[in-house]
Protein backbone atom coordinates (compact mmCIF):
# COMPACT_ATOMS: atom_id res chain seq x y z
CA UNK A 1 0.00 0.00 0.00
CA UNK A 2 2.62 2.23 1.41
CA UNK A 3 4.80 1.20 -1.90
CA UNK A 4 2.30 1.70 -4.39
CA UNK A 5 1.96 4.97 -2.49
CA UNK A 6 5.39 6.49 -3.09
CA UNK A 7 5.72 5.11 -6.72
CA UNK A 8 2.10 7.25 -7.79
CA UNK A 9 4.22 10.23 -5.99
CA UNK A 10 7.53 8.81 -8.17
CA UNK A 11 5.37 8.70 -11.01
CA UNK A 12 3.88 12.03 -11.06
CA UNK A 13 7.20 13.84 -9.53
CA UNK A 14 8.93 12.65 -12.63
CA UNK A 15 5.76 14.15 -15.10
CA UNK A 16 6.11 17.05 -13.71
CA UNK A 17 10.17 17.34 -13.84
CA UNK A 18 9.74 16.58 -17.16
CA UNK A 19 7.34 18.89 -18.44
CA UNK A 20 8.79 22.13 -16.74
CA UNK A 21 12.43 20.60 -18.10
CA UNK A 22 10.87 20.73 -21.53
CA UNK A 23 9.35 24.21 -20.82
CA UNK A 24 12.73 24.99 -19.74
CA UNK A 25 14.48 23.31 -22.81
CA UNK A 26 11.97 25.30 -25.33
CA UNK A 27 12.59 28.96 -24.09
CA UNK A 28 16.31 28.01 -24.08
CA UNK A 29 15.81 26.86 -28.23
CA UNK A 30 13.70 30.35 -28.46
CA UNK A 31 15.31 32.74 -26.48
CA UNK A 32 18.99 33.23 -27.59
CA UNK A 33 20.67 35.55 -29.17
CA UNK A 34 19.94 35.82 -33.29
CA UNK A 35 22.77 35.13 -35.47
CA UNK A 36 21.17 34.92 -38.61
CA UNK A 37 23.94 34.90 -40.78
CA UNK A 38 25.29 31.54 -39.45
CA UNK A 39 22.16 30.20 -38.61
CA UNK A 40 20.29 30.41 -41.63
CA UNK A 41 22.25 27.39 -44.06
CA UNK A 42 21.65 25.12 -41.22
CA UNK A 43 18.23 25.88 -41.53
CA UNK A 44 17.59 25.97 -45.32
CA UNK A 45 19.18 22.06 -44.76
CA UNK A 46 17.03 21.42 -42.64
CA UNK A 47 14.12 22.79 -43.82
CA UNK A 48 15.18 20.33 -47.15
CA UNK A 49 15.22 17.49 -44.98
CA UNK A 50 12.14 18.20 -42.41
CA UNK A 51 10.05 19.70 -45.65
CA UNK A 52 10.71 18.87 -48.55
CA UNK A 53 11.08 15.13 -47.59
CA UNK A 54 8.03 14.97 -45.95
CA UNK A 55 6.17 16.17 -49.46
CA UNK A 56 5.44 12.70 -50.98
CA UNK A 57 3.47 11.18 -48.40
CA UNK A 58 1.45 14.18 -47.51
CA UNK A 59 1.02 14.87 -51.55
CA UNK A 60 0.07 11.54 -51.87
CA UNK A 61 -2.35 11.09 -48.41
CA UNK A 62 -4.06 14.41 -49.65
CA UNK A 63 -5.21 13.20 -53.18
CA UNK A 64 -6.10 10.47 -51.43
CA UNK A 65 -8.13 11.59 -48.78
CA UNK A 66 -9.76 14.62 -50.83
CA UNK A 67 -11.04 11.73 -53.03
CA UNK A 68 -12.41 9.94 -50.53
CA UNK A 69 -14.20 12.42 -48.88
CA UNK A 70 -15.70 13.66 -52.96
CA UNK A 71 -17.28 9.75 -53.19
CA UNK A 72 -18.61 9.04 -49.29
CA UNK A 73 -19.76 12.66 -49.32
CA UNK A 74 -21.39 12.16 -52.96
CA UNK A 75 -22.82 9.01 -51.86
CA UNK A 76 -24.45 10.30 -48.89
CA UNK A 77 -26.01 13.76 -50.40
CA UNK A 78 -26.89 12.27 -53.43
CA UNK A 79 -29.55 10.27 -50.88
CA UNK A 80 -30.96 14.29 -50.33
CA UNK A 81 -30.32 15.64 -53.92
CA UNK A 82 -28.30 17.91 -52.52
CA UNK A 83 -25.11 16.82 -54.57
CA UNK A 84 -24.62 20.54 -55.59
CA UNK A 85 -23.63 21.00 -51.68
CA UNK A 86 -20.43 18.62 -52.40
CA UNK A 87 -18.24 21.69 -52.97
CA UNK A 88 -18.92 22.73 -49.25
CA UNK A 89 -18.68 19.46 -47.92
CA UNK A 90 -15.51 19.07 -49.26
CA UNK A 91 -13.65 22.12 -48.98
CA UNK A 92 -15.61 23.14 -45.22
CA UNK A 93 -13.78 19.03 -43.96
CA UNK A 94 -10.73 19.63 -45.56
CA UNK A 95 -9.49 23.32 -44.63
CA UNK A 96 -11.10 22.77 -41.30
CA UNK A 97 -10.56 19.92 -39.95
CA UNK A 98 -8.60 16.77 -41.84
CA UNK A 99 -5.90 19.25 -43.58
CA UNK A 100 -4.38 20.63 -40.58
CA UNK A 101 -5.09 17.14 -38.26
CA UNK A 102 -3.54 14.76 -41.30
CA UNK A 103 -0.72 16.86 -41.97
CA UNK A 104 -0.10 16.84 -38.39
CA UNK A 105 0.14 12.99 -37.85
CA UNK A 106 1.67 12.44 -40.90
CA UNK A 107 4.25 15.25 -39.72
CA UNK A 108 4.79 13.67 -36.66
CA UNK A 109 5.20 10.39 -38.02
CA UNK A 110 7.49 10.99 -40.48
CA UNK A 111 10.02 14.48 -39.52
CA UNK A 112 9.40 14.31 -35.22
CA UNK A 113 10.58 10.41 -35.10
CA UNK A 114 13.72 11.01 -37.55
CA UNK A 115 14.37 14.24 -35.40
CA UNK A 116 14.32 12.25 -32.35
CA UNK A 117 16.03 9.60 -34.10
CA UNK A 118 18.75 11.56 -35.03
CA UNK A 119 19.47 13.46 -32.05
CA UNK A 120 19.13 10.32 -30.17
CA UNK A 121 21.71 8.82 -32.36
CA UNK A 122 24.27 12.00 -31.96
CA UNK A 123 23.57 12.10 -27.88
CA UNK A 124 24.22 8.43 -27.47
CA UNK A 125 27.13 8.40 -29.44
CA UNK A 126 28.18 11.71 -27.63
CA UNK A 127 28.73 13.75 -30.32
CA UNK A 128 26.52 16.50 -28.31
CA UNK A 129 28.68 16.24 -25.82
CA UNK A 130 31.88 16.63 -27.71
CA UNK A 131 30.50 19.81 -29.62
CA UNK A 132 30.14 21.40 -26.21
CA UNK A 133 33.59 20.28 -25.80
CA UNK A 134 34.74 22.54 -28.85
CA UNK A 135 32.53 25.48 -27.38
CA UNK A 136 29.81 24.85 -30.21
CA UNK A 137 26.60 25.23 -28.36
CA UNK A 138 24.48 22.32 -29.33
CA UNK A 139 21.29 23.91 -28.80
CA UNK A 140 22.21 26.36 -31.26
CA UNK A 141 23.71 24.29 -34.09
CA UNK A 142 21.99 20.87 -33.70
CA UNK A 143 18.30 21.89 -32.07
CA UNK A 144 17.36 25.47 -32.94
CA UNK A 145 17.47 25.23 -36.45
CA UNK A 146 15.98 21.98 -36.62
CA UNK A 147 13.02 23.31 -34.44
CA UNK A 148 12.47 26.44 -36.49
CA UNK A 149 12.59 24.12 -40.08
CA UNK A 150 9.85 22.42 -38.47
CA UNK A 151 7.75 25.27 -37.27
CA UNK A 152 7.60 26.58 -40.58
CA UNK A 153 7.58 23.94 -42.71
CA UNK A 154 4.45 22.18 -41.18
CA UNK A 155 1.79 25.01 -42.19
CA UNK A 156 3.30 25.09 -45.60
CA UNK A 157 2.31 21.28 -45.67
CA UNK A 158 -0.61 21.95 -44.64
CA UNK A 159 -1.76 24.36 -46.83
CA UNK A 160 0.22 21.91 -50.14
CA UNK A 161 -2.66 19.46 -48.32
CA UNK A 162 -5.70 21.54 -48.17
CA UNK A 163 -4.77 22.62 -52.13
CA UNK A 164 -4.41 19.31 -53.18
CA UNK A 165 -7.25 17.46 -51.41
CA UNK A 166 -9.40 20.05 -52.77
CA UNK A 167 -8.69 19.41 -56.17
CA UNK A 168 -8.34 15.48 -55.85
CA UNK A 169 -11.89 15.79 -54.71
CA UNK A 170 -13.04 18.46 -57.18
CA UNK A 171 -11.68 15.77 -60.04
CA UNK A 172 -13.44 12.81 -58.42
CA UNK A 173 -16.79 14.89 -57.93
CA UNK A 174 -16.77 16.89 -61.70
CA UNK A 175 -14.80 14.27 -63.89
CA UNK A 176 -16.29 11.13 -62.36
CA UNK A 177 -19.22 12.03 -60.32
CA UNK A 178 -20.88 14.54 -62.86
CA UNK A 179 -21.35 17.56 -60.71
CA UNK A 180 -21.58 20.70 -62.36
CA UNK A 181 -18.29 22.77 -62.14
CA UNK A 182 -20.23 26.38 -61.29
CA UNK A 183 -22.18 25.01 -58.71
CA UNK A 184 -19.49 22.73 -57.30
CA UNK A 185 -17.00 25.66 -57.04
CA UNK A 186 -19.48 28.64 -56.43
CA UNK A 187 -21.09 26.50 -53.45
CA UNK A 188 -17.83 26.05 -52.37
CA UNK A 189 -16.64 30.00 -52.19
CA UNK A 190 -20.02 31.09 -50.71
CA UNK A 191 -19.50 28.63 -47.83
CA UNK A 192 -15.84 28.73 -47.42
CA UNK A 193 -15.02 31.88 -45.84
CA UNK A 194 -11.01 33.30 -45.62
CA UNK A 195 -10.60 34.26 -41.93
CA UNK A 196 -13.02 31.70 -40.19
CA UNK A 197 -12.09 28.95 -42.02
CA UNK A 198 -8.51 28.71 -43.82
CA UNK A 199 -6.48 31.48 -41.18
CA UNK A 200 -8.23 29.15 -38.05
CA UNK A 201 -6.60 26.43 -40.24
CA UNK A 202 -3.53 27.54 -40.34
CA UNK A 203 -3.61 28.82 -36.80
CA UNK A 204 -4.33 24.94 -36.05
CA UNK A 205 -1.35 24.02 -37.90
CA UNK A 206 0.70 26.18 -36.14
CA UNK A 207 -0.26 24.90 -32.94
CA UNK A 208 0.74 21.23 -34.06
CA UNK A 209 3.84 22.18 -35.60
CA UNK A 210 5.18 23.46 -32.40
CA UNK A 211 3.70 20.67 -30.24
CA UNK A 212 5.02 18.12 -32.59
CA UNK A 213 8.56 19.60 -33.02
CA UNK A 214 8.92 20.56 -29.53
CA UNK A 215 8.03 17.05 -28.63
CA UNK A 216 10.35 15.73 -30.97
CA UNK A 217 13.63 17.67 -30.32
CA UNK A 218 13.24 17.03 -26.37
CA UNK A 219 12.80 13.86 -26.55
CA UNK A 220 16.02 13.69 -28.78
CA UNK A 221 17.95 15.65 -26.50
CA UNK A 222 16.28 14.07 -23.39
CA UNK A 223 16.97 9.87 -24.26
CA UNK A 224 18.83 7.80 -22.29
CA UNK A 225 22.11 7.57 -23.99
CA UNK A 226 20.93 3.84 -25.13
CA UNK A 227 19.85 2.10 -27.91
CA UNK A 228 17.12 1.11 -25.83
CA UNK A 229 16.13 4.58 -24.67
CA UNK A 230 16.76 6.03 -28.14
CA UNK A 231 14.00 3.83 -29.39
CA UNK A 232 12.07 4.38 -26.39
CA UNK A 233 12.36 8.41 -27.11
CA UNK A 234 11.59 7.58 -30.98
CA UNK A 235 8.22 5.31 -29.64
CA UNK A 236 6.87 8.60 -27.44
CA UNK A 237 8.04 11.19 -30.00
CA UNK A 238 4.83 9.73 -32.08
CA UNK A 239 2.81 8.51 -29.73
CA UNK A 240 3.10 12.00 -27.19
CA UNK A 241 2.55 14.34 -30.67
CA UNK A 242 -0.44 12.71 -32.34
CA UNK A 243 -2.20 12.24 -29.07
CA UNK A 244 -1.54 16.57 -28.02
CA UNK A 245 -2.23 16.84 -32.04
CA UNK A 246 -5.78 15.31 -31.30
CA UNK A 247 -6.28 16.97 -27.85
CA UNK A 248 -5.29 20.09 -28.79
CA UNK A 249 -7.35 19.85 -32.08
CA UNK A 250 -10.77 19.75 -30.13
CA UNK A 251 -10.08 22.59 -27.68
CA UNK A 252 -8.76 24.73 -30.68
CA UNK A 253 -12.22 23.61 -32.63
CA UNK A 254 -13.95 24.27 -29.45
CA UNK A 255 -12.33 28.03 -29.18
CA UNK A 256 -12.81 28.86 -32.98
CA UNK A 257 -16.72 27.40 -33.29
CA UNK A 258 -17.44 29.19 -30.01
CA UNK A 259 -17.14 33.47 -30.00
CA UNK A 260 -13.32 33.84 -30.59
CA UNK B 1 23.30 16.39 -52.68
CA UNK B 2 25.23 20.21 -53.32
CA UNK B 3 24.43 23.78 -51.41
CA UNK B 4 22.50 25.00 -54.49
CA UNK B 5 19.64 22.05 -55.33
CA UNK B 6 18.93 21.59 -51.81
CA UNK B 7 18.54 26.05 -51.63
CA UNK B 8 16.62 25.86 -54.32
CA UNK B 9 14.63 23.42 -53.94
CA UNK B 10 13.74 24.96 -50.21
CA UNK B 11 12.90 27.96 -52.67
CA UNK B 12 10.29 25.78 -54.59
CA UNK B 13 9.02 24.62 -51.59
CA UNK B 14 8.55 28.19 -50.06
CA UNK B 15 6.60 28.90 -52.89
CA UNK B 16 4.39 26.42 -53.55
CA UNK B 17 3.32 26.78 -49.58
CA UNK B 18 2.37 30.38 -50.86
CA UNK B 19 0.85 29.39 -54.07
CA UNK B 20 -1.70 27.18 -52.23
CA UNK B 21 -2.24 29.85 -50.15
CA UNK B 22 -3.70 31.72 -52.73
CA UNK B 23 -5.01 29.14 -54.27
CA UNK B 24 -7.16 28.83 -50.88
CA UNK B 25 -7.33 32.16 -50.64
CA UNK B 26 -8.82 33.45 -54.00
CA UNK B 27 -10.49 29.64 -55.13
CA UNK B 28 -11.66 28.12 -52.44
CA UNK B 29 -13.07 30.89 -50.73
CA UNK B 30 -13.48 33.39 -53.42
CA UNK B 31 -11.56 36.24 -51.62
CA UNK B 32 -10.87 38.51 -54.69
CA UNK B 33 -14.87 39.06 -55.81
CA UNK B 34 -15.04 42.92 -54.04
CA UNK B 35 -11.17 44.21 -53.45
CA UNK B 36 -13.14 46.80 -51.19
CA UNK B 37 -11.70 49.89 -53.47
CA UNK B 38 -13.71 49.97 -56.10
CA UNK B 39 -17.07 49.58 -54.64
CA UNK B 40 -19.92 52.19 -53.24
CA UNK B 41 -21.88 52.26 -50.32
CA UNK B 42 -25.92 52.65 -49.85
CA UNK B 43 -27.63 52.57 -46.94
CA UNK B 44 -31.55 50.76 -46.80
CA UNK B 45 -32.95 50.28 -43.66
CA UNK B 46 -35.74 47.47 -42.80
CA UNK B 47 -38.14 46.21 -40.50
CA UNK B 48 -37.15 43.17 -40.34
CA UNK B 49 -33.91 41.24 -42.11
CA UNK B 50 -34.97 37.79 -40.90
CA UNK B 51 -30.95 36.05 -41.54
CA UNK B 52 -29.39 38.10 -44.05
CA UNK B 53 -25.90 38.42 -43.19
CA UNK B 54 -23.13 40.33 -43.21
CA UNK B 55 -21.52 39.43 -46.70
CA UNK B 56 -24.58 38.79 -47.90
CA UNK B 57 -24.66 39.45 -51.91
CA UNK B 58 -26.61 42.14 -53.64
CA UNK B 59 -28.21 41.28 -56.53
CA UNK B 60 -29.88 42.95 -59.87
CA UNK B 61 -31.88 40.90 -61.67
CA UNK B 62 -30.34 37.67 -60.51
CA UNK B 63 -26.38 39.08 -61.05
CA UNK B 64 -24.28 39.82 -58.09
CA UNK B 65 -23.63 43.17 -58.09
CA UNK B 66 -22.23 44.09 -54.63
CA UNK B 67 -22.25 42.75 -51.09
CA UNK B 68 -23.76 43.49 -47.71
CA UNK B 69 -21.39 45.70 -46.21
CA UNK B 70 -22.53 46.13 -42.36
CA UNK B 71 -25.94 45.82 -40.30
CA UNK B 72 -26.88 47.92 -37.43
CA UNK B 73 -29.77 49.23 -35.52
CA UNK B 74 -31.30 52.77 -36.19
CA UNK B 75 -31.55 54.14 -32.44
CA UNK B 76 -34.58 56.22 -32.67
CA UNK B 77 -37.16 53.97 -35.54
CA UNK B 78 -35.41 50.33 -34.16
CA UNK B 79 -35.14 49.56 -37.63
CA UNK B 80 -32.14 47.40 -38.98
CA UNK B 81 -29.92 49.90 -40.97
CA UNK B 82 -28.07 47.45 -44.04
CA UNK B 83 -25.14 49.18 -45.46
CA UNK B 84 -24.28 47.56 -49.04
CA UNK B 85 -21.40 47.67 -50.95
CA UNK B 86 -22.12 48.25 -54.49
CA UNK B 87 -19.59 47.72 -57.82
CA UNK B 88 -18.50 51.00 -59.30
CA UNK B 89 -19.58 49.57 -62.57
CA UNK B 90 -23.14 50.05 -61.77
CA UNK B 91 -23.14 53.98 -60.88
CA UNK B 92 -26.77 54.52 -62.97
CA UNK B 93 -28.94 52.70 -60.15
CA UNK B 94 -32.23 55.24 -60.78
CA UNK B 95 -33.14 56.88 -57.07
CA UNK B 96 -36.56 55.12 -56.67
CA UNK B 97 -34.60 51.68 -56.87
CA UNK B 98 -36.32 49.28 -54.69
CA UNK B 99 -34.21 46.72 -52.46
CA UNK B 100 -36.02 43.31 -51.72
CA UNK B 101 -34.59 40.77 -48.99
CA UNK B 102 -34.85 37.28 -50.52
CA UNK B 103 -34.00 33.72 -50.24
CA UNK B 104 -32.35 31.42 -52.52
CA UNK B 105 -34.51 28.46 -52.69
CA UNK B 106 -36.93 27.12 -49.76
CA UNK B 107 -34.36 26.82 -46.86
CA UNK B 108 -31.72 28.55 -48.45
CA UNK B 109 -29.73 31.63 -47.19
CA UNK B 110 -30.76 35.25 -47.66
CA UNK B 111 -29.67 37.70 -50.13
CA UNK B 112 -30.88 41.73 -51.39
CA UNK B 113 -32.51 41.93 -54.62
CA UNK B 114 -32.60 45.39 -56.20
CA UNK B 115 -35.04 46.35 -58.59
CA UNK B 116 -35.06 49.43 -60.45
CA UNK B 117 -37.27 51.64 -61.04
CA UNK B 118 -37.94 54.67 -63.78
CA UNK B 119 -36.23 57.69 -61.79
CA UNK B 120 -33.96 59.80 -64.13
CA UNK B 121 -31.35 60.62 -61.17
CA UNK B 122 -28.80 57.98 -60.18
CA UNK B 123 -27.79 56.76 -56.71
CA UNK B 124 -24.52 57.92 -55.46
CA UNK B 125 -22.35 56.79 -52.83
CA UNK B 126 -24.08 57.03 -49.60
CA UNK B 127 -27.34 57.23 -50.54
CA UNK B 128 -30.59 55.89 -49.43
CA UNK B 129 -32.89 53.53 -50.57
CA UNK B 130 -36.39 54.57 -50.02
CA UNK B 131 -38.57 51.47 -51.14
CA UNK B 132 -37.71 47.93 -49.05
CA UNK B 133 -39.33 45.23 -48.71
CA UNK B 134 -38.56 42.96 -45.46
CA UNK B 135 -37.63 39.70 -45.43
CA UNK B 136 -40.19 36.70 -45.75
CA UNK B 137 -40.20 34.57 -43.03
CA UNK B 138 -41.78 31.08 -43.34
CA UNK B 139 -42.34 30.51 -40.00
CA UNK B 140 -44.49 33.84 -39.53
CA UNK B 141 -46.10 32.87 -43.00
CA UNK B 142 -47.09 29.75 -42.26
CA UNK B 143 -48.46 31.26 -38.47
CA UNK B 144 -50.84 33.21 -40.22
CA UNK B 145 -51.76 30.40 -42.60
CA UNK B 146 -52.88 28.20 -39.63
CA UNK B 147 -54.53 30.98 -37.94
CA UNK B 148 -56.58 31.80 -40.44
CA UNK B 149 -57.20 28.12 -41.24
CA UNK B 150 -58.30 27.80 -37.85
CA UNK B 151 -61.12 31.15 -37.88
CA UNK B 152 -62.48 29.11 -41.18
Amino acid sequence: MINQLQSLGRISIDTCTSIGRSGLFLTQVLFRKPRIRRSFPLLIRELYSVGILSLPIILVAALFIGMVVALQGHNTLAKFGADAQMGQLLALSVVRELGPVVTALLFAGRAGSALTAEIGLMKTTEQLASMEMMAVDPLWRIVAPRFWAGFISMPILALIFNAVAIYGGSWVAIDWLGVTSGTFWSNMQAAVGFRVDIVSGIIKSLVFGLVIIWTAVYQGYDCVPTAEGMSRATTRTVVYASLMVLGLDFILTAMMLGDW
Amino acid sequence: MNNKTVELLVGVFIIAGIAALLILALKVSGLNYYPGQNTYQLTASFDNIGGLKVRAPVRLAGVQIGEVKAIAIEPKTFKAVVTLAIDSKQDQLPTDTAANIQTEGLLGSNFIALSPGYAEDFLKHDDRIEVTHSALILENLIGQFLYNVNKK
